[in-house]
């Protein structure tokens, strides 16, 4: 219980403004010294001086407001971003849920799209196959399974990307809000499925914007203010003063 | 623990050699099936597309010039052909890597994995098409009445791994560059018309005049193509044009590595 499995170390991370650049070439060769100039200079800074860690078998609540930094934060942990400053050091397999279809590709049907991303995910084909019919299953997706995931609605898209990392037994999980558009019913088994995991000491981290599931879950919580670490402790205290700032 | 730089990823079981090996192989598999399906919908399809292509090519060529322009030569349809194939590998391979990466938004954005592993299952897959389009080949040579050599044997491979190292830098390197500059994808179809024509392809190099000859190395494509037709047509097989397309080759992978290497981690951010 006491080792870290994430260690966030003095974590900044900025973006230069690229919409400079994706103008094309022509534009940034046609501006070439204003263009420079903008992207040496103007960063957009996203998180700064974050520092936290995540014991294994814990589950954390990461909570703020819109364009806080949280889905960066997880974005730095899943290793699809990198840090602009600082160390961030991951210890285990990370099984991210990120953006809504992320790992998936819309001309594959449903059942590709399990193998696609459980493979992405480091899993070989075969671990895959041993958890397919377990994983359809639990989207209860039926008919729709075969079918290439752009006829899926939105919620559906969530329920196969949960099915997947729920089922291929992760050891880090990132949630990046996606359950919000699942039904109750879903929202529900996602939930007690997330607790089966705690039982079983799975190091989880959680973005939600529903207080009620962050406190129903995780352990601690961590609120990111403007970019920057707000407050970390027990989920019930943070969760309180966060409610509270939105009265005064 | 805590002194360590930047990011370590886990997975002792990933650094077992054969796990390893096995894994990879399932990630190749897994995103050729899917490019297969989405580039032609039916791996059947994107085959008889390989062949397809540049047979019509072959076809408007020797109309316009045999039949039409009457150019001086024995066996010009085979000729046509011979160049055409591998042409056709390079130009497929080149042409639609740009917006690999674009394509592959949705699964750069979840994980970690090595994106160059998406340029590299678009050329492989190219480059298997060819493979299976050499057949062709050499029922155009049994009807001008030529036999495949013993040195295909050696000839083919070294060929294949030559072009695959220049096909795949040149895809790394534009991949890349792509994501900053969204009109390179324009420029790179340009670029592959006109260095079409600048090869030779439809005219044999010798009817190049004199002053422009020593010109005709500087271009990465036309050692290789000539390679590759001496060894189709006369089953012969050149050293020197062999080490200058090797060159090339190797340069384009290093420039591609190492603009990849550059900007990889910045992928997930402009997309
Ligand atoms: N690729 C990018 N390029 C430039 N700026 C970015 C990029 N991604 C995020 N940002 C900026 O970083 C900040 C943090 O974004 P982030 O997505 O982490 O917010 P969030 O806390 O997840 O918000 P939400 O609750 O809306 O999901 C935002 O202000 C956003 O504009
Ligand atoms: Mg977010």
């Amino acid at each position: 219980m006491s080792e870290p499995v994430v260690v966030f170390k003095n974590v900044g991370k900025s973006y230069p403004q690229y919409n400079h650049i994706t103008g094309g070439l022509k534009n940034f060769i046609f501006h070439l010294p204003t263009a420079l100039k903008t992207l040496r200079t103007a960063r957009y800074e996203s998180l700064r001086d974050l520092s936290f860690e995540v014991q294994s078998g814990e589950c954390l609540g990461v909570i703020g407001r819109n364009g806080a930094g949280k889905s960066t934060t997880l974005g730095l942990i899943a290793g699809v971003l990198k840090q602009t400053l600082g160390d961030v050091i991951v210890k285990k397999r990370v099984f991210p849920l990120l953006e809504l279809g992320a790992g998936f590709n819309h001309d594959l049907t449903g059942r590709e799209n399990i193998y696609l991303n459980g493979i992405l995910m480091g899993m070989t084909k075969a671990e895959v196959a041993c958890k397919e019919t377990e994983i359809i299953e639990f989207s209860e997706l039926g008919e729709f399974i075969n079918q290439p995931i752009r006829v899926y609605s939105s919620g559906m898209l969530a329920r196969l990307g949960f099915s997947v990392v729920a089922c291929l037994e992760p050891e880090l999980l990132l949630i990046d809000e996606i359950l919000a558009v699942g039904d109750m019913e879903f929202q529900k088994k996602c939930l007690d499925k997330m607790l089966a995991f705690k039982q079983k000491g799975v190091t989880m981290i959680f973005v939600s914007h529903s207080m009620e599931d962050v406190k129903r879950i995780c352990d601690r919580a961590l609120w990111i203010e403007n970019h920057m670490l707000k407050q970390i402790g027990p989920v019930q205290d943070v969760v309180q003063a966060y409610a509270q700032s939105f009265h005064s | 623990m805590l002194a360590m730089r930047g990011r370590k990823q886990y997975g002792n079981r990933r650094y077992n050699l054969k796990p390893r090996l096995r894994y990879m192989l399932d990630l190749i598999s897994i995103l050729t099936h899917k490019d297969l399906k989405v580039r032609y919908k039916s791996s059947m399809l994107g085959y008889l597309w390989s062949i397809a292509n540049p047979l019509a090519f072959a076809f408007v060529f020797y109309i316009a010039f045999k039949v039409i322009m009457k150019i001086q030569m024995e066996g010009y349809a085979l000729f046509l052909i011979a160049g055409l194939f591998p042409w056709q590998w390079f130009a497929n391979s080149v042409t639609v890597t740009p917006t690999v990466f674009l394509a592959n938004a949705s699964i750069i954005k979840k994980v970690n994995f090595s994106r160059n592993i998406l340029p590299f299952t678009i050329v492989l897959q190219d480059m298997l098409h060819f493979i299976l389009s050499i057949p062709v080949i050499v029922l155009f040579m049994f009807i001008y009445h030529k036999t495949p050599g013993w040195i295909w044997l050696v000839g083919i491979p070294v060929l294949l791994i030559i072009q695959f190292i220049m096909a795949y830098g040149i895809a790394l390197a534009i991949s890349s560059i792509n994501l900053f500059f969204r009109d390179l994808e324009r420029l790179t179809a340009l670029g592959v018309t006109l260095l079409f024509y600048f090869t030779p392809i439809f005219y044999p190099e010798t009817m190049i005049p004199v002053k422009y000859q020593q010109l005709i190395n500087f271009n990465p494509l036309t050692p290789l193509i000539i390679s590759w037709r001496n060894l189709f047509l006369h089953n012969q097989l050149d050293g020197m044009y062999l080490a200058i397309s090797l060159g090339y080759g190797l340069v384009f992978l290093g420039i591609g590595f190492w603009i990849y290497r550059k900007l990889a981690w910045k992928f997930a951010e402009v997309l």
